[in-house]
């Protein structure tokens, strides 16, 4: 048993890996979107609405990460220690980040007085997060310095023009979820604000992409010659640009469910893109998923517990979650 | 100390874990004891253990919260500072804490949610088997946890591949008699923490004559658990010295404090060391105790901090400190807890007066004892276990992050300390304010549902993940009905002492 399984167990962690990265993006990416347009929204009760969808889902939404984590730690410990040592002050920036605004969610309804101080955490703790993994995205692109099978670069060799370009992207791109998430959860005058806000975000996003894509070309980035050697992979932009259009047609008709499964389809798309261009590489160009997977007798023990029990039911459990909070949020529902 | 990246990253280790360990030690005891809680109030129907029930829940809503963010640090700093031991023991550390991590959240994402929202939601018996299966889930994240530590402390069941950790066995793992000794001495150890901040809790409220019924069960119960558990405690510490004599000789003998083999072995109380010389420049020291405690007979022979290389030695002082700490604080807990039950059974508690006010004074001092000794032990633990980070395998220098300078390991170690001073006074305050207020006296007299909880659920309110928000701020209307409520009887003593008896 243990020894057929074994062949598929690196696949099968990999896959349960980029599974969980993309449900992170998904779920984390709105409400950290949320958390972004709080900043450009001085009006307390839109706010408190903002707030109020998604208070029950945030804390759920970021566990992924620590999924993300912990998944990488047992299957690919490697992995782990690289990207980690890459990231160093990246990441604990944005452990940081996370923290203050996790607190803020709860702070800001305590203590009138100090609001601002809570509000700033929660918007620069969006704001910081979603630039963090936007410009990790970016730096993993241009690739990481690795020997031997340890990270060999400087604290700093994250950050880079292409990078920064990467994390400011992201911080738009979850805003058009966050935006979309808003105009399909809340009613109203914060309703109409979104939607406003939804072209100028759909455009910003282009604008980044098309900037990314001519800096990817120029910098001659080995991930061209990924693209030219796999042709497939041009259908996800064609993928991506219908689900632009199908995204701009939805706040034309003010099909509220529709801005926000079209831009969650653009970073279906996006990720299919990187994942695809990627594989089978688990650290772009230096580790295989097959090079890099923990023993077998590490991954079949996890396999029994948490990918034939645990993962499953935590999967249902987020499903029914969802649908236990769907609809719109009710302005009389916000707890102050 | 010399800044070199391993100092900071060991430092940064410290300090984010004797952070978090709080949290958890306190939730684990919390969750029991919140189980034993309902499961009193479902057999006896007494809306008494209902009231402490809800004022408990939202402690616990608290402390798990903060355990949970402290946690986030914790499980990305074995990759960020701990780069090369996630590398070669990754395939044995890595899934231990995956198990940790997948069943934390399977526990938090279901039935702790329950445990918040779900009162009048969901059948009594449904309801009480959550509150089961949160101090089930909290007694397995400890679980892992001490898996992980313990096989840092003796590695077991692995082969060594190219430098790799590789599992052999699992089984050998998870069964290591060294976890089995360990993990009840934790798990005992957040239990007293947990029982003692209950019954002084309750002492400190029979002090201030306010919620007298509650008080009484809180000091009682506390007080009560406290003296069954600790002998219990003190047996599984002593076999946790067995281990440590025939497995860490480094971490035995410097916890013994006795630099030179004896036959008989001396039992050094105190010592004050001269680490340059290998003696001590002062100390206290009982003839043959020491032989009698580890060997049973009082001609036992006792290897020193000698017998072990200079460069295989752990640090003198906190190991040896920390465990005379810990040692002193459980008999202080145990004496406590004794002379409760001698004064229960004698009466002294029945009847109009809340009892005696030394011993109340005593009890509620005690109340940080717990936490104190969870983190001696904790230190006394881990700095023992130097300079190895497996033990007698790896050293703790050869861990860290090759990559890691020491810049950005003092700017991590700054950051995650201006945010947790930050978010752990605003939430150490709030927990002050929330035991300061005790439990609600205007609480549920039916078993349906508390009125609090009968009206259409706001979105706050079914949030599973918003812990810290479930005291939520008290409207001042609800506060003035509070006070009124939980206002002190008329009696003789609160005339005179208590200046908010003028309001009653």
């Amino acid at each position: 048993m243990i020894e057929h399984i074994s062949f598929s167990l690196p696949l099968f962690w990999s896959v349960v890996l980029a599974f969980a990265i993309l449900v992170y993006v998904l779920l984390d990416g709105f409400d950290l979107g949320v958390g972004i347009l709080f900043a450009l929204d001085r009006d307390e009760t839109h706010r408190q609405q903002m707030m109020g969808s998604i208070a029950p889902v945030w804390d759920g939404n970021e566990t992924w990460l620590v999924l993300i984590g912990t998944t990488l730690f047992g299957a690919f410990p490697v992995v782990y220690a690289i990207f980690l040592a890459a990231f160093y002050l990246p990441v604990a920036l944005l452990l940081v980040a996370l923290i203050l605004r996790g607190v803020a969610f709860e702070f800001r309804y305590k203590d009138k007085r100090h609001r601002w101080l809570w509000d700033l955490g929660f918007v620069l703790g969006s704001v910081i997060a979603a630039f963090i993994q936007g410009a990790a995205i970016g730096a993993m692109v241009a690739g990481i310095a690795v020997q031997d099978g340890r990270f060999i670069g400087g604290p700093f060799d994250w950050l880079s023009p292409f990078s920064v370009l990467c994390g400011l992207g992201l911080v738009v791109g979850y805003a058009l979820l966050g935006a979309g998430w808003l105009v399909l959860k809340t009613e109203g005058g914060l309703r109409d604000w979104a939607y406003a806000w939804l072209p100028r975000l759909l455009a910003g996003v282009i604008g980044v992409v098309v900037l990314a894509l001519t800096a990817t070309l120029v910098g001659d980035f080995e991930v061209v010659r990924r693209w030219l050697a796999q042709p497939w992979l041009f259908a996800f932009p064609l993928l991506a640009s219908a689900a632009a259009w199908g995204l701009w047609r939805g706040v034309q008709a003010r099909r509220d469910w529709q801005p926000w499964l079209m831009a969650s389809a653009l970073f279906v798309t996006a990720f299919a893109m990187l994942a695809g261009s990627f594989w089978p590489w688990i650290v772009p160009y230096h580790l295989t998923v097959e090079q890099a997977a923990a023993p077998t007798s590490s991954l079949s023990f996890l396999f029994y517990g948490i990918g034939l029990v645990v993962l499953p039911v935590i999967m249902v459990y987020t499903a029914v979650v969802y649908w236990i909070f769907r609809g719109k949020v009710s302005p009389e529902a916000i707890n102050d | 100390m010399d800044i070199d990246p391993v100092s900071v990253s060991r430092l940064q280790f410290a300090f984010t874990a004797s952070f978090h360990i709080i949290f958890p030690a306190f939730t684990i005891g919390l969750a029991a004891w919140l189980a034993t809680l309902e499961g009193l109030s479902l057999v006896t129907g007494r809306t008494l253990y209902r009231r402490l029930f809800d004022f408990w829940l939202k402690v616990f809503a608290v402390a798990f919260g903060l355990g949970v963010v402290s946690g986030l640090v914790m499980a990305f700093q074995f990759g960020t500072n701990w780069g090369e031991l996630s590398t070669r023991a990754g395939p044995i550390q890595g899934p231990l804490l995956a198990y940790e991590s997948f069943t934390a959240f399977l526990l938090e994402a279901t039935f702790f949610g329950v445990l918040l929202f779900g009162r009048g939601r969901v059948p009594r018996w449904a309801y009480f088997l959550s509150t089961l299966m949160v101090a089930l889930g909290t007694t397995f994240s400890a679980f892992w946890i001490m898996a992980n530590n313990s096989w840092m402390q003796v590695p077991v069941g692995y082969d060594l591949v190219d430098g790799i950790f590789t599992p052999r066995d699992w089984a050998e793992i998870l069964l290591d008699p060294v976890l089995w000794v360990r993990f009840p001495h934790m798990l005992l150890g957040a239990y007293l923490t947990t029982a003692f901040c209950v019954a002084a809790t309750g002492a400190w409220y029979l002090l201030r004559d306010r919620h007298l019924g509650e008080a009484r069960v809180m000091l009682g119960m506390g007080l009560g658990i406290a003296a069954v558990l600790i002998p219990a405690q003190i047996l599984f510490g002593h076999l946790n010295g067995e281990y440590t004599a025939e497995h860490q000789l480094g971490k035995f003998t410097t916890i013994e404090g006795r630099w030179q083999t004896e036959q008989p072995a001396r039992l050094i109380l105190f010592a004050w060391p001269d680490i340059a010389e290998e003696r001590n420049r002062f100390e206290i020291a009982l003839p043959a105790l020491g032989s009698f405690v580890d060997q049973g007979n009082f001609t036992a022979k006792e290897p020193g901090i000698v017998t072990v290389p200079a460069d295989d030695r752990p640090p003198f002082l906190i190991p040896f400190y920390g465990f005379r700490i810990m040692v002193g604080l459980g008999l202080v807990m145990l004496a406590l807890s004794w002379v409760g039950l001698w004064l229960t059974l004698r009466g002294r508690f029945r009847g109009p007066t809340p009892g005696p006010r030394w011993f109340l004074r005593a009890t509620f001092l005690a109340w940080p004892s717990g936490f104190i000794a969870v983190l001696t032990g904790w230190l006394t633990a881990e700095v023992g276990r130097q300079p190895w980070v497996i033990y007698g395998v790896m050293r703790t220098a050869e861990a860290v992050t090759p990559s890691l300078s020491s810049g950005a390991a003092l700017a991590s170690l700054t950051a995650y300390f201006l945010v947790y001073a930050l978010i752990f006074s605003a939430g150490t305050l709030y927990l002050y304010r929330l035991l300061r207020e005790g439990p609600l006296e205007d609480g549920p007299e039916s078993e349906g549902g508390p009125s609090s909880r009968a009206r259409p659920a706001a979105l706050g309110d079914l949030n599973p993940g918003r812990p810290l928000a479930v005291g939520g701020p008290i409207p001042a209307a609800k506060r003035r009905a509070i006070r009124k409520a939980t206002a002190p009887n008329p009696g003789p003593r609160n005339l005179t002492t208590d200046p908010a008896s003028t309001e009653a």
